[in-house]
């Protein structure tokens, strides 16, 4: 897995920032702060979602026991 | 020379003792019969019409709502059965046919038994309870797949990822999913996922086919291994209507590899429309407190320096009437008293008394002579006047 925040993260990341950006208690400092990470965090998903080409890889046998992987393609029937 | 007795009778009647010859019969009042399913059909009553089949000939059947829902299978033509009830006639249509009480599958019928047993003993011990069911992730970044990787449950879950969610990585551990060695290959693909930890999710699962074919994922150790699993499961297991022991023991079910896939990841487009509206939020959470801050810094202008200085100028003002009217006030009071003192002090002076014709006596040693009978003749006395005082004696 790639290391750094996942995914998964980012878009939890956000909720949280959506909300504090909609919490009208905060300073300005801070809502400014949130919301450039906010457009930060939205651009990367964007990029990572409209980039994204699949990748399928294939366990095999590496010949000592463990595993390598490889690219994958299905065969068509 | 015998003459036969040749009988006369309607339809109606000879239907009627043809069917009392073959239900006194015993042998066809309860018989087990195998055969190929052909013409299945479900009657929307519940009723179940079918032909039983074979290399010699057909047999005509009916399995009653009331047996029909004790099936654990859904009767399928080219299914080879065994069925087991009676044989009659049905009068109407003149023919003779088998009245279904139970029927199971040809040859896996102690399968089936075995699958019921173990799902009932797994289900005591807990293995299906819901509280052990781990929550599939929204946003995984690897689907671990355990499969064959030949066959339709690889190109379709593929295929399904690739269209939905293209941002995962699958990967795939190619897997025996029927006979021998299918279920150990099958849980040693688990433990290598939860071992290298290489995935967000698993899906594990094969297309459809017979029960035979799809007994791997009936195995215990199967139902084991993912159980312990630490990576939350997704079983995939043949057609909606096929079910597993995996599928009950797996944290959700998918009625098949392509549903599994569209479990198992949300669609991008589904998140880019959602990242558009959190931006959009945000958005406008930041015009909100961009627009309340410009109001507090106008109502901030209001109260500057000068107009702070002119209103306690005003106040010093007022505060500086009020002393001086204070003092004037007191000043007045003090004044009256005074004058109340000293009218006082007037009436009191005896030297008035003595101005208005009066006049006081006293004796020789200076005492003021209040009586008449205090004195004696001869007693010298002064008088004092307003004016003055003379030395006189009383006669």
């Amino acid at each position: 897995m790639t290391k750094g925040a996942s995914f998964e993260d980012n878009m939890k990341e956000l909720a949280d920032i959506v909300k504090q950006l909609e919490n009208k208690d905060n300073t300005l400092d801070d809502s400014l702060y949130y919301f450039e990470k906010g457009v930060t965090l939205t651009k990367k998903c964007q990029t990572i979602l409209d980039r994204a080409e699949q990748k399928v890889n294939v366990l095999l046998d590496d010949g000592n026991g463990g595993k390598k992987e490889e690219p994958f393609t299905a065969e068509e029937e | 020379m015998m003459e036969d007795k040749v009988y006369m009778a309607t339809v109606t009647q000879v239907n009627q003792y043809i069917k009392q010859v073959m239900d006194k019969n015993v042998v066809l009042s309860n018989i087990w019969i195998k055969g190929e399913l052909s013409n299945c059909k479900r009657h929307y009553s519940g009723h179940i019409y079918l032909t039983l089949k074979d290399d010699g000939g057909v047999l005509k059947a009916v399995m009653f709502r009331n047996s029909a829902a004790n099936l654990v299978f859904e009767p399928q033509d080219g299914m080879r059965v065994m069925a087991r009830g009676r044989i009659s006639v049905y009068e109407k249509g003149g023919a003779y046919q088998l009245y279904i009480e139970e029927m199971q599958p040809d040859g896996v019928g102690a399968l089936h038994v075995a699958f019921e047993q173990m799902k009932e003993r797994l289900e005591k011990e807990g293995l299906f309870d819901s509280e052990y069911k781990k929550p599939i992730p929204t946003y995984p970044q690897t689907i671990g797949v355990i499969t064959a990787s030949t066959g339709a449950a690889v190109r379709d879950i593929i295929h399904v990822l690739g269209r939905r969610a293209p941002y995962v990585k699958v990967l795939l551990y190619p897997c025996l999913v029927q006979g021998e060695g299918a279920a150990r290959n099958i849980c040693e693909a688990i433990s290598y996922f939860n071992r290298e930890k290489c995935c967000d999710v698993i899906i594990a699962g094969r297309g459809g086919g017979s029960i035979e074919d799809l007994w791997a994922f009936n195995e215990e150790e199967v139902a084991r291994a993912i159980f312990i699993s630490d990576i939350p499961i997704i079983s995939a297991v043949g057609h909606e209507t096929d079910f597993t022991i995996a599928d009950f023991v797996a944290d959700m079910r998918a009625p098949t590899p392509s549903a599994a896939a569209e479990i198992a990841a949300a669609d991008a487009s589904d998140i880019l429309r959602q990242l558009s509206a959190g931006r959009d939020r945000m958005k406008s959470g930041m015009m909100y407190l961009i627009k309340s801050h410009r109001t507090s810094i106008a109502r901030f202008r209001l109260r500057n320096p000068k107009d702070r200085i002119d209103n306690l100028r005003v106040y010093l003002d007022g505060l500086q009437r009020e002393i001086v009217h204070a003092w004037r006030v007191k000043n007045r009071e003090d004044r009256n008293k005074v004058a109340l003192l000293n009218s006082k002090l007037h009436t009191l002076n005896p030297s008035n008394v003595l101005a208005r014709g009066y006049c006081m006596a006293t004796d020789q040693k200076g005492t003021v002579v209040r009586s008449a009978g205090s004195l004696s003749t001869g007693d010298e006395v002064k008088l004092m006047f307003s004016d003055g005082k003379k030395d006189c004696e009383v006669k």
